[in-house]
């Protein structure tokens, strides 16, 4: 019987509309009971987070492991240990390994091997198509089956739009959406930044927003014409975000995510960053304009959820000009507090939105079991320590990559404990 | 284009309800005579089948025993089907039920008129293709002439004259409502 | 001779259930009822259609339908010319009324033509007088598979009004099930197309049917299920990815099948793909109407020839 008690805490939870100070007692897993002063049964273990805030847990969307075939760069164990370093309950890892996982036999690999790892939950996104090639469809009922909980041929995108159509169509028989990485191959073809002013003037080809767009338009007409689940991956530029807004309004299932590396950095600091590949991201970092926007979409709810991307690459991989350099920069370290400090901190929301974009809403949108704090849920828990202040830290990385533009960032708001069905699996 | 001619049909009763069924139970009678009760009666659609059931009635009477009695629907055997009907109108299709086989047996076709025999010969015909009966007599209750085939009935009820354009009507309270069998001709309707 | 009821269907082919109104429906369903009879008997023949000749112009493989239709044409005494799409003209470029011209210059009473698009029948009506029998026309009709499946349920149930008939597999490609749901929704049963999302025709609600993504919840309350064949052929893993997958989530297996009421009758086109769309547990078992299908497919087929029949006095006096 495995009991924690986490006492004077200020517990945010949107599923209740909770903001205020409550104890939270966990047992055997789940949720046992929430209210103010709970007087805790004989062995019980304690946890004071006075001065900390208490939330349903962190779900990341949006993540590489890279097992199998890329240990290189990172395995299920280290991919989980920075989860839970950086805030993260649950994670959802995306299909392009090797093998790719379009197989029920690798999903439930990888769902056997967070299980033994016993850190964070991880849910597998399967891949829409056979290798990810884009020509057949995936057996996405074996999938489900073994785990999925949504499909996806992140980082690539779909180009034969009949594919989409019909992945949408069969995916309502196991109620599951297609996570979509936009972005046309032909018009981004060569590029390796936003194309804009700043491209131009530094040199480097660039990507334009239509890229992305185009393709966004593409799939919500046709989340439309299927009636399908569509969530769209890591969504950069106004425009996109207006579609979903209209998408929305018209009562489709759409929703979408953002890294939050895309409401940080700029083109700008691709500028300063002296070519360094530790910048270069697809989509990649837009202009200050289009950033706004993405502010904007965060605080009028276009937007659902906010996610890691955290794509780890070998430091080799990144020993290239800007270039040659694989895209991708890690995040599960840094998007907590990148979060904390420039959303919450930064005035654009409040906590408690914070809180539904990075547990409640995640939840939802794949339906995963969490996001609340209710009697009964799972016993999964971020702890925040809005008042920290420290440095990012690329050393003292759990992850095994530390591709990252952030080091030496000095950032207001961290994590400060975690923990996973009633268990704490990291404390700072 | 010549006004229509008012025509009614004139009715001249042949057999009424009592004669008809004495008729029928001397049918029996001569049926018995010549074949005893070993035989099966096969009464053709549609009036030959309430005939055939009044003749099995007065065989029960008769003798106490039950004689089989079958039912044979002929449209698929007529000659004036298939291609010669006018374009895409066939004759409905209605049962054709022999509780037994007729395989070596006497069977008795039972119909209540007997006119150019055409209905006959495709009875025959359909009669064939159930098997191989060892005899196949004819029992009807009015034979009215006018045969186009070399037909004749074994037991006849009542020989009647008619001309080619009357109609010999034969009602069977089972189907009609009423026993009897009358000639209808049709005449011009003065008033 | 008692006067006869001259019945009719309003027409000289039979090209489709949509053009078919109910009365003409249960003349056919009536006649076949007669007609079953035939192949009880020790000489299974009758004289009805003698002389009258029948080409069966199939333009698409098939072997069951035309097998079908050949042994209904026989049982009438009728005539059989076959005519099949790899020894024909056509393939050298003929176009379908050429070789329909020709075929007629040799006078057939009927063709029962099967071709891979839809609507090559309708057309082909309007051109010759011999009486058009569609056995499948692209992805649109498959009229006589309806008529002897609707025969098969009447059969069973007495009546199909009310019936509720589970219709599960490639739907949008399906002339099986277009015809099926035509029927059926005519003669007053309820008709409930299963199958993902991507095998199914949009706006499928049009046809007067229900539409499932999932198999275990339409079974609910079913009188039929009704499995039709899946192929996946090259171009087709765009729309479902494995038999394996097809089996594992959409296939009618005892298990599923228990869902439907007690009563509840299995049947399939044909033919069968075991282990994909239906377990052989299931199409070998008792409720299993499959084999019945067959029999009452050569009746059908020889009431539509029967009541189609006739008019050579007048095709004699026009020419």
């Amino acid at each position: 019987m495995k009991r924690l008690l986490i006492r004077n805490g200020r517990v945010v939870d949107p599923s209740q509309g909770l903001d205020q100070g409550m104890d939270l007692l966990l047992e055997n897993g789940v949720v046992a009971a929430i209210g103010e002063r709970l007087d805790p049964p004989a062995r019980t273990k304690m946890f004071d987070a006075a001065g900390l805030v208490v939330a349903p847990g962190f779900i990341d969307l949006h993540t590489h492991l890279r097992e199998p075939g890329f240990e290189h760069k990172e395995t299920i164990e280290s991919g989980c240990r920075a989860a839970v370093a950086g805030g993260f309950t649950a994670l959802c890892c995306m299909p392009d390994t090797d093998p790719v996982n379009d197989d029920p036999a690798v999903t439930a690999f990888i769902v056997k091997r967070a299980e033994q790892i016993g850190l964070a939950k991880v849910y597998p996104v399967g891949a829409a198509s056979v290798g990810l090639k884009g020509e057949e469809m995936a057996e996405i009922g074996e999938m489900v089956r073994a785990g999925a909980v949504a499909i996806s041929d992140d980082c690539k995108s779909v180009s034969n739009a009949q594919l989409v159509r019909r992945v949408l169509e069969y995916a309502r028989s196991f109620d599951v959406p297609l996570a979509a990485h936009e972005e046309d191959l032909d018009l981004s073809a060569g590029g390796s930044m936003h194309e804009g002013g700043v491209s131009a003037r530094i040199g480097l080809r660039g990507i334009p927003t239509s890229a992305e767009e185009v393709m966004v338009a593409r799939d919500v007409l046709l989340a439309e014409l299927t009636r399908g689940r569509l969530h769209l991956c890591h969504l950069s530029t106004s425009a996109s975000l207006d579609l979903v807004r209209t998408a929305k309004q018209r009562g489709l299932a759409v929703t979408c995510e953002v890294a939050a590396h895309q409401f940080v950095l700029t083109d700008e600091d691709v500028a300063g960053s002296n070519y360094d590949p530790n910048w270069k991201v697809n989509p990649p970092l837009r202009s200050a304009v289009e950033v706004e926007a993405i502010l904007q979409a965060i605080y009028d709810g276009t937007v659902d959820a906010i996610v890691s991307d955290h794509e780890p690459h070998h430091a080799d991989e990144k020993e290239f000009d800007f270039s040659d350099a694989p895209f991708g920069i890690v995040g599960l370290e840094t998007a907590v507090p990148l979060a904390l400090d420039r959303l919450v901190h930064g005035r654009v929301i409040g906590l408690m939105q914070l809180v539904r974009l990075m547990s409640t809403r995640p939840a939802e949108i794949f339906n995963i079991p969490g996001g609340t704090l209710r009697e009964g849920s799972p016993a999964d828990v971020t702890v925040l320590d809005l008042r920290a202040l420290r440095t990012v830290d690329p050393a003292s990385f759990k992850s095994r990559a530390q591709n990252t533009p952030f080091a030496d960032m000095r950032l207001k708001g961290w994590p400060a404990a975690t923990i996973v069905g009633g268990e704490i699996v990291w404390k700072a | 284009m010549t006004a229509e001619k008012a025509v009614r049909t004139a009715l001249q009763e042949v057999l009424d309800e009592a004669a008809m069924a004495h008729t029928v139970a001397r049918m029996a009678a001569e049926i018995l005579e010549r074949d005893g009760d070993s035989l099966m009666l096969v009464g053709i659609h549609t009036r030959g089948i309430p005939l055939a059931d009044r003749l099995a009635r007065a065989f029960r009477e008769a003798t106490g025993r039950k004689v089989p009695v079958g039912r044979l629907d002929i449209t698929l055997y007529r000659d004036d089907v298939g291609p010669w009907r006018p374009a895409h109108q066939q004759p409905v299709l209605k049962k054709t039920v022999l509780p037994d086989s007729i395989d070596g047996q006497v069977i008795y076709l039972v119909d209540d008129v007997l006119f150019t025999g055409r209905t006959i010969r495709a009875a025959l015909d359909t009669l064939v293709d159930y098997g191989r009966p060892l005899a196949v007599r004819l029992a009807v209750l009015i034979d009215r002439g006018h045969r186009e085939l070399p037909i004749a009935a074994d037991v006849i009820g009542k020989t009647v004259d008619t001309t080619r354009d009357e109609d010999v009507q034969v009602r069977f309270a089972e189907v009609d409502g009423e026993d009897g069998v009358w000639i209808g001709r049709e005449i011009e309707d003065a008033g | 001779m008692p006067a006869e009821v001259a019945t009719a269907l309003a027409r000289k082919d039979v090209v489709g259930i949509s053009q078919l109104d109910v009365g003409e429906i249960q003349l056919i369903l009536d006649t076949a009822e007669e007609l079953l009879e035939v192949a009880k008997r020790p000489i299974k023949k009758v004289p009805t259609l003698r002389g009258s000749t029948v080409v069966n112009l199939f333009m698409e493989p098939s072997t069951r339908t035309r097998f079908s239709f050949e042994v209904a044409e026989k049982r009438l005494s009728a005539d059989t010319l076959n005519f099949s799409a790899s020894s024909s003209s056509v393939s050298k470029g003929e176009t379908l009324f050429d070789t329909a011209r020709n075929l007629m210059a040799m006078a057939p009473d009927y063709i029962v033509i099967r071709h891979p698009h839809s609507g090559a029948p309708h057309r082909l009506a309007q051109e010759v007088s011999a009486s058009i029998i569609n056995a499948g026309d692209g992805i649109n009709e498959h009229p006589t598979q309806a008529l002897l499946d609707a025969f098969t349920m009447r059969q069973h149930f007495g009546s199909l009004d009310g019936l509720k008939v589970v219709i599960a597999g490639d739907i949008r490609h399906s002339r099986v099930a277009r015809s099926n749901a035509f029927l059926l929704d005519k003669m007053g049963a309820e008709v409930r197309f299963v199958a993902p999302a991507s095998l199914l025709p949009l706006d499928a609600e049009d046809l007067g049917v229900s539409t499932h993504v999932r198999l275990e919840p339409a079974l609910e309350g079913a009188d039929v299920v009704m499995m039709l064949r899946i192929q996946l052929e090259r171009q087709k893993r765009i729309n479902f990815p494995s038999m394996r997958e097809y089996f594992d989530f959409f296939a009618l297996t005892p298990e599923r099948l228990m869902l439907a009421t007690d009563s509840a009758v299995v049947m399939h086109p044909g033919p069968m793909n075991r282990g994909v769309e239906i377990d052989s547990l299931v199409a070998d078992g008792t409720q299993s109407l499959i084999l019945e299908q067959v029999t009452n497919g050569v009746a059908i087929r020889m009431a539509i020839l029967y009541l189609l029949a006739g008019g050579r006095s007048e095709a004699a006096s026009d020419s």
